[in-house]
């Protein structure tokens, strides 16, 4: 027990972390502004905004998580010399929230496109049938009910966020969960499962309260039809 | 998308805003395309030959081809494994036994809540300490057990919801006949669930393929870490990134394709039942399943 105990005393596993919800914060807010103006785009009457929304959605989808990161760190600062911050760290910080918002973009905008589709067609007949011009019809009619519709898959994409902030691994943010852990690892032989089973409790305690909130709010906020 | 919600059939006046839109739309998106093609070519990142390395036989020969079969073989095995775990651990959600229920709910939620990254790095400590596999070899199997346990998590999630959403008169049928609810489970509720899930199945094959490449942090020698190698040399990162993210994205277009015609066939194979496709959004964090929405 005094063993495992020495574990929180020689390293900062709350320091760790927090980088992470730092990461995903900052993350989802890139990825919520970007994805919704995807979404816009791709359900826009234009052609051009549609084809260039579905082709961001299939690329960045299909790519693994880890070429864009890794992306970000060898491509654009290495190569290009390209930074978002003057501090060293800082940098690296910065590049990690941008590869974790590009990737997720494409998500959210699916998400926030599979919300607009449960909402069906006879409401914008009735709204338009009732004199409301787009704006109205799309402000009092449309939206609430997509928004609703698409609590449930951006609380998981949210979900998928937090996980995949450990990825920032490779963008050398080098004080976030799973380099400590494996710095953890690699020091304490003799803890490994112990060492493991805390991160991952970490991770579920995280992650179920998100989980829980979103089937909450959906499920209290549910359009009756 | 002949009807959409949002927007009403177009007039006349409408359709030549859109028209401009469009115009106006395109000029900027082609703007922006020659913007960062320019940039890199300022940079002299166009150059010929820092491609050209990438397309010659010993790039794929030595290095990206060797890279590409070790990263398949492990996606291909992960999927083998996922599929069964999935299948186990979807008979246990569905049990009639409280505990078997209770426990594999358990081992589900947890392994759908951990990170795939941090099991990869345990694993893979955890195999090289213990020895049970080759050193060289543990990198590879930490890849594959993960895989296995994170995306049989999901399968296990889909069999169950896919059991769930078939007509309750099936297993009332299978227990009128004579069957006990485990015979009825496994001859005549799960082949069907298997069948409707099958779009989902694939859409997350292609997590299983992006998730391989994670095996790149702790020196799996898989496809991104031979283009690495091999760029390192050459000093065309950004390219070979690039190569190896079209080769990723060709790969996973095909198997998205590939689920899309799946469902396509067996939508219109049942005409009178919707197929019991398990809401994948609500399953898949990872996963947006492919073509959805755009009917």
């Amino acid at each position: 027990m005094e063993n495992y105990l020495s574990l929180f005393t020689e390293y900062n596993i709350p320091a760790a972390f927090w980088v992470n919800i730092q990461l995903t914060f900052w993350a989802a807010i890139g990825a919520m502004v970007l994805g919704t103006i995807l979404a816009m785009m791709r359900i826009s009457p234009v052609r051009s905004f549609v084809t260039f929304g579905a082709g961001y959605v299939n690329i960045i989808r299909n790519t693994p998580l880890t070429i864009i990161l890794l992306f970000g760190v060898l491509a654009l600062y290495n190569q290009l010399g390209f930074t978002l911050a003057a501090d060293f760290n800082q940098n690296f910080f910065n590049l990690a929230v941008m590869g974790l918002a590009i990737y997720h973009a494409a998500f959210v905008c699916e998400a926030i496109r599979s919300g607009v589709n449960t909402v069906p067609v006879g409401q914008a007949e009735a709204a338009r049938a009732i004199g409301l011009s787009f704006l109205p019809a799309a402000r009092e009619v449309i939206l609430p009910q997509a928004l609703r519709g698409s609590i449930v898959p951006l609380g998981n994409v949210l979900i998928a966020l937090i996980k995949n902030s450990t990825v920032a691994a490779v963008s050398s943010v080098a004080i976030e969960a799973s380099s400590v852990m494996k710095t953890m690892l690699e020091f304490r032989g003799d803890m490994i499962i112990p060492i493991f089973a805390t991160f991952a409790v970490g991770f579920v305690i995280i992650i179920i309260p998100v989980g829980l909130l979103t089937t909450w709010l959906s499920k209290k906020l549910a359009v009756a039809r | 998308m002949s009807a959409s919600v949002l927007f009403d059939t177009p007039g006349p006046k409408a359709k030549q805003r859109i028209l401009l839109i469009n115009i106006i739309g395109t000029l900027l998106i082609v703007g922006l395309l020659y913007l960062v093609i320019s940039g890199l070519a300022a940079k002299g990142q166009m150059d010929g030959s820092l491609w050209a390395s990438l397309f010659t036989s010993n790039a794929w020969v030595n290095f990206l081809l060797p890279g590409l079969l070790n990263t398949l073989k492990a996606a291909g095995l992960g999927i083998v494994l996922s599929v069964a775990f999935g299948l186990i651990f979807g008979m246990g959600l569905l049990a009639e036994i409280k505990a078997l229920r209770w426990f594999s709910t358990v081992v589900v939620e947890f392994f759908r809540a951990v990170p795939v990254l941090l099991m990869i790095v345990f694993f893979n400590i955890l195999l090289s300490r213990t020895g049970v596999v080759d050193g060289t070899d543990a990198p590879y199997w930490a890849v594959v057990i993960s895989l296995m346990l994170y995306n049989g998590s999901v399968v296990a999630e889909l069999v169950r919801s896919g059991v769930r959403n078939l007509p309750k008169g099936q297993r009332e049928a299978g227990i009128a006949i004579g069957l006990t609810g485990t015979q009825s489970l496994r001859l005549i509720e799960i082949p069907q669930a298997l069948v409707a899930m099958l779009p989902a199945l694939i859409g997350q094959f292609v997590v299983i393929l992006k998730d391989s490449a994670l095996g790149y942090i702790i020196g799996f020698t898989e496809f991104l870490f031979y283009a690495r190698t091999f760029a390192s040399a050459n000093g065309n990162m950004l390219q070979a990134l690039l190569v190896a993210a079209a080769v990723f994205i060709l790969i996973n277009f095909a198997l998205s394709k590939l689920a899309e015609f799946v469902s396509r066939r067996l939508s219109s194979r049942m005409p009178n039942e919707k197929p019991a496709a398990p809401e994948a959004d609500a399953l898949l964090p990872l996963a947006v399943p492919p073509g959805d929405g755009t009917k």
